[in-house]
């Protein structure tokens, strides 16, 4: 087995959902195994640090060239593992990823393309009739986000200060935005959709489940059940759910303008021929 | 005709705004707009921050025909905010290609054409961006089985952020010499990486590897085609009439990975190295 030395949030959760599960692929940074979901076989897939990665901007834990591909893969192979088969295993993604690597060698081979061959994959799974779940762990930031979990057909996160979803770090987002820090804090503050906290994200109405946890760092028994208990929830939400598109985020109150938007789309799109 | 007749009587699409866009690729006198300037659909969150707002929140939403067939136009403006992403910009671009796949389930092979001038999510709406962003890059995964989506970025802003992950889903896509593609803007990598890992003012090096002419040649993009509406016009109409492609290149995961296996990592890549993995086994 790799033995890490680093052990992240995604890969201790990983460890113990699935009991500890053999890897089916000798990645470091990729781990993908089978372990039950409800008495079903469910593929879970969770990116991990691999501190002797050979891109070098991609060794805590960062989604790369390589983790964008191979997240594909896994992917891939569910659905083709599954072609026939009247039920679809489902597919739990542990979300755990600090961002996207941010290099040139990515940027010169595309690390666009990488993750749009994770994000299109797990798109696909969804689309195939794979329940998707992503459990949201540690930190959810952007693109990496995007590649692994973002497509799920339900998201759950651990309500924690260390769990956290954004578009960017927040140094970048200042020197983009050409603001301070302290000043792009104070706005987060006022505007839901700029903080970076899951509590102001869960306002957003993207989230199926929020899961308050008694013990974070060193998860007991009863965290562990109730972990399993959400995620089963959504599995069953997911079975009785007639669409496989992502139409159930947009109710949150936050998103008015969202829903505004497709009514007048709809409403015109027949009246434009 | 002269070299230099020939440049000044070439129509460029780059100069051109995004609604002029959608209507150059459009035939004459089909171009519809939806939800339009007219709805009044300013950025509420932009205006919560005192920042400017425009009626079509920068994105321009076209039905129309192209070589006859129908076809929706989805047309970033690159002028308005650096062509960010964000609530009202994302529901309309999704939501237009989700009507599309239901025109296509109905019987309807409605197709779509995206144009990218995006720096991606716009970080004023950061988290109701990048989700608007997931359900583009679904809704493209979706309409993609039936009819093929089209990316073009013809500069000068490009296409970045999480949209470059929706570039990277089109069935097809085209670039222009003075468009640049990728993940991650200069100025972000030179902020968490520092200056010697890229120089954000070295304009050379970025185009040298993100550029539309790069891009094409390392197989990264279908087409690099001169600024020439015209040109474009008639390199989309093409991959449209080649169809959905047999494989998706967002489904080349055992490719790029046997390509990226043979890239030496420990030095930084220059053009050519990358024109050299990728275009040894037609990764």
């Amino acid at each position: 087995m790799m033995a890490s030395t680093h052990t992240s949030r995604g890969a201790m959760w990983l460890r113990l959902l699935t009991g500890g599960a053999p890897a089916l692929h000798d990645w470091p940074s990729v781990r993908v195994c089978d372990a039950p979901l409800n008495g079903q076989t469910a593929r879970w897939i969770a990116v991990v640090p691999d501190p002797d990665n050979r891109f070098p901007r991609a060794r805590n834990g960062e989604v790369g060239l390589v983790e964008g591909w191979q997240l594909a893969q896994a992917v891939q192979e569910t659905i083709a593992q599954d072609r026939d088969a009247p039920v679809k295993r489902p597919i739990v993604a542990v979300i755990d990823v600090p961002s996207q690597a941010y290099g040139r060698r990515e940027e010169a081979f595309g690390i666009h393309q990488a993750l749009a061959g994770a994000a299109g994959a797990y798109a696909q799974a969804r689309l195939a009739g794979h329940p998707v779940i992503g459990l949201i762990v540690g930190l959810a930031m952007s693109g990496a986000f995007l590649a692994h979990g973002y497509q799920a057909n339900r998201l759950i996160a651990l309500d924690d200060p260390g769990v956290m979803v954004h578009a960017m770090g927040k140094a970048s987002a200042a020197r983009v935005t050409l603001r301070t820090v302290e000043a792009l804090e104070k706005l987060a503050e006022k505007v839901p959709p700029m903080a970076y906290d899951i509590r102001n994200f869960a306002s957003l109405g993207i989230l199926s489940q929020v899961l308050q946890l008694t013990n974070l760092a060193l998860p007991d028994e009863q965290d562990l059940a109730l972990v399993h208990g959400a995620l089963e929830t959504a599995l069953q939400d997911i079975l009785e759910d007639r669409e496989r598109n992502l139409t159930g985020r947009l109710q949150g109150q936050h998103r008015a303008a969202s829903r505004r938007v497709r009514q007048l789309l709809e409403t015109q799109w027949e009246a434009a021929d | 005709m002269t070299d230099i007749d020939k440049l000044l009587q070439r129509d460029s699409f780059i100069e051109r705004n995004a609604r002029s866009r959608a209507q150059a690729l459009l035939d004459p006198g089909t171009f519809r707009e939806l939800a339009g300037p007219f709805e009044r659909l300013y950025s509420p969150w932009l205006a919560m921050q005192q920042l400017v707002t425009q009626a079509d929140d920068g994105v321009v939403v076209a039905k129309g025909l192209l070589e006859g067939a129908p076809t929706v136009v989805l047309a970033i403006e690159g002028g308005f905010q650096g062509g960010s992403m964000g609530e009202i910009g994302t529901a309309k671009i999704a939501g237009a290609l989700e009507l599309a796949a239901r025109d296509n389930r109905r019987g309807i092979p409605t197709q779509a054409v995206i144009l990218f001038e995006t720096g991606g999510v716009r970080l004023q709406e950061a988290n109701l961006g990048l989700a608007g962003i997931a359900e583009i890059q679904s809704a493209i995964v979706d309409l993609r089985r039936y009819r093929p989506v089209i990316g073009v970025s013809a500069g000068t802003v490009g296409c970045y952020g999480g949209m470059s992950i929706a570039a990277g889903l089109c069935s097809w896509l085209v670039l222009t010499r003075e468009a640049r593609l990728g993940l991650n803007g200069p100025q972000v990598i030179e902020q968490e990486a520092g200056v010697a890992e890229f120089d954000a003012r070295n304009r050379a090096l970025i185009w040298g590897l993100t550029g539309g002419a790069q891009r094409a040649a390392s197989g990264l993009a279908d087409a690099c085609v001169d600024d020439d509406s015209a040109a474009i016009r008639a390199t989309v109409a093409g991959l449209f009439a080649r169809g959905v492609p047999a494989q998706h290149r967002s489904e080349r995961a055992a490719d790029y990975l046997a390509a990226l296996a043979q890239a030496d990592t420990a030095v930084q890549p220059a053009a050519a190295d990358v024109r050299t993995v990728y275009m040894k086994g037609e990764a």
